[in-house]
């Protein structure tokens, strides 16, 4: 392959993978956006998005095979059933200590990382699982550049979800609520928003989202494991961020920016794919050194 | 404000307990008597239990570091085995490959951790608080990365072949020197912790954790002060990893992933953020919980995650109040 | 040489002009107060100056040093405390803990120092301790020293804000509704307080305050603002007397119509 070609390789597979990020990014950034927490478990939630996927194509896969029909259907009630998940999460774990002090709700979210990660490592037995599906590998070629089928339906599908959550968020009420709650919540508890139940909205929402990302992760991967979470996180964080945390668009961006990024920094010498995730940290360094607001986050006004 | 209330509620069952521990006399009569028994067990115990009791030492340390950064100035450092580790590789390295008598490379494992702590937290720590955490654990992970891919580290498998020290003419080998050496530190450690909270900086920290504004108010820069918190514990994560290499003589980059600073963590929170002998407490269960109940074995993550959650909701002061008037 | 001069202080959030073009100075060994309706930007005026917000525009002279954007810790550090409207105490610390930390700027030890316990350190310890009881003393509340600041009544936690500021041994102090919530009898106390700071102390005073009685009374020169801006300016006759002063406070007799 010529220098072009490989760059265009790359390129594509940033595309698909900061995709990933974006849909990761999407939960920590709404709820950062809402309650100022850095949700430790979201990664986590991700990983668990795709267990359940897993386990619920196992299921259909006997009644309905393992082609798109089974995997829409998996990752569907996946996104159910993980958003409620992290609906009670934040019910136990962090409501009751909404008012307490920052450290000991960022503690409490670190523990439910601890938690789900272990938790799925015990019933896997730390295995590796193989996401097994129909799909095969065809796909339309250009020049020495193949595509496959499986890889533009999942940017579709993330696209997709991007938009059906922009709609959601700038058309519907509980949209219009989130980012009213995200402005001055006891205004909108004057207003009659209810808030605690909007929160646990941006909770399912969130969360629903890393499981679709999960289960789309499971497809392009084939397979899954407890600790796929734990990096994802850490780099959906620094996409967060990139795209300035806090802002919706800001975290679709900042996604894909991250995996064009990681993808063409791996082809430059000296930085190997060991490397990979040592340049996504630092680039996260770098951006809160030099633009702790991101692209597209307003600055924390004007308070030093 | 429920919270609250609820903290000094369950304060007050315990208090009576705790009264009686922290009058003067009684206490330095228990320090003295702890510290007589501390120095007998090599008479009696066999290496197995000494080998415990050495790491138990040894995590002490490495609490009582992190809760310099957690307990006393309230920041959340995840990614405290990064220290450990670069304490350990200076010593290691210097060691092995350019035969550095191991007092030698003591100031330069403080240097390098040290060195580490302000470029990470010097950018990080001028921003809100949370932002300390997720960076220090992406630190943590871009550490044990390099140990991994790095030659001079030795790779995924290490360094081996440590060189041990001689201590007042005696050559470190056995494991009650170990144990001995290991207490002393733990000793030098509860000093200094001890010293700084009752300090001018300790104050400091304790001003900033209860309002920074305020704290600005009266002339404290919060950015410098919580460098400072950052960088002690960096320092004592450090010397904690030089004496760990010559220890085990060798060291790979496994010991230092994310769950070492989470159980470190675990240890601080559990015993009581910044409270000496709760964060002993917490190391000790720390250490001692996975021996007991050996049959766990996977289970053991999962359940630290949950004591971890439990405490943070129902009891987030830890088992050790801090009495107050 | 006036100690304060503000000169132009400009200070926008989005396109709001919380505090527009306002100038005005502080007169060495004065007391002096900044009034306006409510929402006039008396409070955001107070944290440009003492660099808790950043001014879009303008300068700040302090004994002639620009301080305009400047950290809140160097600001104070150079001599200028201020206390909040709201109390913002080290609520779960003593009383003299919390008035120690004014000492923070005008102490030097650090960790090693600490550690080692040197002779220099204990010696500061001890006279950052002396200097609190002393700022304790001079308030009045010496006798609550070790109790809980969050354990205080209300206007004794008001005199630890000023203790505290006091311990910061300023040049200038400024005071934000300090006669907030007050009664009558600690209102007068208050009066005596501001007077003695000024006379025993030699510390300029500036204040914001809602209590007219309590302004007219202790200030010596009033500046106004409204909108950001400065309406009026002068001695407590001058102000009270002042058209638009009235407008700002009453609102214009038409607008009664609508």
């Amino acid at each position: 392959m010529s220098l072009q070609e490989i760059i265009l390789q790359q390129l594509i597979n940033g595309l698909l993978i900061g995709s990933f990020y974006s849909l990761v990014a999407l939960g920590y950034t709404m709820v950062y956006g809402i309650i100022k927490l850095l949700n430790f478990a979201h990664g986590d939630i991700y990983m668990v998005g795709a267990f359940v996927g897993f386990a619920l194509l196992g299921v259909f896969s006997t009644a309905i095979g393992a082609g798109w029909l089974g995997i829409v259907a998996a990752m569907l009630c996946s996104m159910v059933l993980v958003g409620l998940l992290g609906v009670v999460i934040q019910r136990v774990a962090y409501r009751p200590l909404l008012k307490a002090p920052r450290l000991s709700i960022l503690i409490t979210a670190v523990g439910m990382s601890l938690v789900l990660y272990n938790f799925v490592m015990v019933l896997t037995n730390g295995e590796y699982k193989a996401f097994n599906t129909d799909l095969g590998f065809s796909g339309v070629s250009l020049g020495a550049l193949y595509i496959t089928y499986t890889q533009i339906v999942l940017v579709v599908a993330t696209a997709l979800l991007m938009l059906g959550l922009h709609w959601f968020i700038n058309k519907t009420m509980y949209g219009k609520a989130m980012r009213a709650i995200a402005i001055d919540q006891d205004a909108c508890r004057l207003m009659g928003i209810n808030v605690n139940k909007t929160i646990a909205l941006t909770f399912f929402v969130g969360s629903a989202l890393a499981a679709a990302a999960g289960v789309m992760a499971g497809v392009y991967y084939g397979s899954i494991h407890f600790f796929m979470g734990f990096v994802i996180g850490l780099k959906a964080f620094t996409a967060a961020v990139i795209g300035g945390i806090g802002s919706i668009p800001g975290a679709m961006l900042g996604g894909l920016v991250l995996g064009l990024l990681e993808a063409l920094g791996t082809q430059l010498p000296m930085v190997g794919s060991e490397w990979k995730d040592v340049f996504a940290f630092v680039i996260l360094i770098l951006l809160l050194v030099f633009k702790p607001t991101g692209i597209l986050g307003k600055s924390e006004i004007e308070r030093m | 404000m429920n919270t609250e209330k609820n903290i000094t509620t369950q304060t007050r069952l315990t208090d009576n307990i705790y009264a009686g521990l922290e009058k003067k006399p009684v206490l330095y009569g228990i320090f003295a008597l702890l510290i007589v028994a501390v120095l007998l067990v090599p008479q009696f115990a066999n290496n197995y239990l000494l080998e415990i009791f050495t790491n138990t030492w040894f995590y002490i340390v490495l609490c009582l570091g992190l809760n310099i950064v957690v307990g006393y100035a309230g920041l959340l450092d995840l990614g405290y085995a990064a220290f450990f580790a670069i304490g350990a590789y200076t010593t290691g390295i210097l060691s092995s490959q350019f035969g550095m008598n191991f007092w030698l490379t003591l100031p330069f494992s403080i240097l390098f951790s040290a060195l580490s702590g302000v470029i990470i937290g010097g950018p990080t720590l001028r921003l809100r608080s949370d932002y300390l955490a997720i960076v220090t654990l992406g630190f943590g992970e871009i550490i044990r990365i390099a140990a991994r891919n790095l030659s001079i580290t030795g790779g995924a498998s290490g360094l081996i072949g440590i060189e041990r020290p001689y201590l007042f003419g005696i050559y470190l080998s056995k494991i009650h020197h170990f144990y001995y050496l290991f207490f002393l530190l733990v000793i030098l450690a509860v000093i200094v912790s001890y010293r700084l909270h009752y300090s001018r900086l300790g104050r400091a920290w304790q001003y900033i954790r209860e309002d920074e504004d305020a704290a600005e108010a009266m002339g404290i820069n919060r950015v410098q002060i919580k460098l400072y918190a950052f960088v002690i514990g960096a320092i004592f994560g450090g010397m904690a990893g030089s004496f760990y290499a010559i220890k085990m003589t060798a060291i790979s980059p496994e010991t230092f992933v994310f769950t070492q600073s989470a159980m470190i963590l675990l240890a601080v929170v559990l015993g009581g953020m910044g409270k000496i002998p709760g964060v002993i407490l917490g190391a000790c269960a720390l250490v001692l919980f996975p021996e007991i109940f050996r049959e766990i074995g996977q289970m053991r993550m999962l359940l630290f995650g949950i004591v971890l959650l439990i405490i943070m909701i129902f009891r987030p002061q830890g088992i050790w109040p801090e009495r107050r008037n | 040489m006036p100690l304060l001069e503000v000169k132009n202080l400009t200070l926008s959030f989005g396109g709001l002009m919380a505090v527009n073009n306002l100038s005005f100075d502080v007169e060495e060994n004065s007391i002096q107060s900044l009034i306006g309706p409510n929402g006039a930007g008396k409070t955001s005026a107070f944290n440009c100056l003492t660099g808790f917000y950043r001014a879009s525009k303008g300068d700040i002279l302090f004994q002639g040093k620009s301080i305009f954007r400047m950290k809140p810790h160097k600001i104070t550090a150079m001599g200028m405390a201020r206390t909040f409207q709201n109390l913002r105490l080290f609520r779960n610390m003593t009383v003299l803990e919390n008035v120690m930390s004014g000492m923070h700027c005008r102490t030097r030890a650090g960790a090693l120092a600490a550690v080692l316990r040197t002779p220099g350190q204990k010696a500061e310890e001890k006279e950052i301790r002396r200097v609190a009881e002393e700022c304790l003393d001079f308030v009045g509340i010496l006798h609550h020293k070790d109790r809980l600041a969050r354990n205080l009544p209300y206007g004794d936690q008001r005199r630890v804000e000023w203790a505290r500021a006091l311990a910061t041994k300023p040049k200038l102090l400024l005071l934000d509704e300090p006669a907030a919530g007050l009664n009558y009898d600690e209102k007068e106390q208050l009066i005596d307080l501001i007077r003695r700071i000024r006379q025993e102390l030699e510390i300029t005073v500036m204040l914001i305050e809602h209590d007219m009685g309590l302004v007219m009374r202790v200030s010596e020169k009033i500046t106004v603002i409204d909108y950001g801006q400065k309406i009026a300016e002068g001695t407590a006759e001058e102000v009270k007397n002042n058209p638009r002063v009235i407008e700002a406070y009453l609102g214009k007799e038409d607008e009664d119509d609508d």
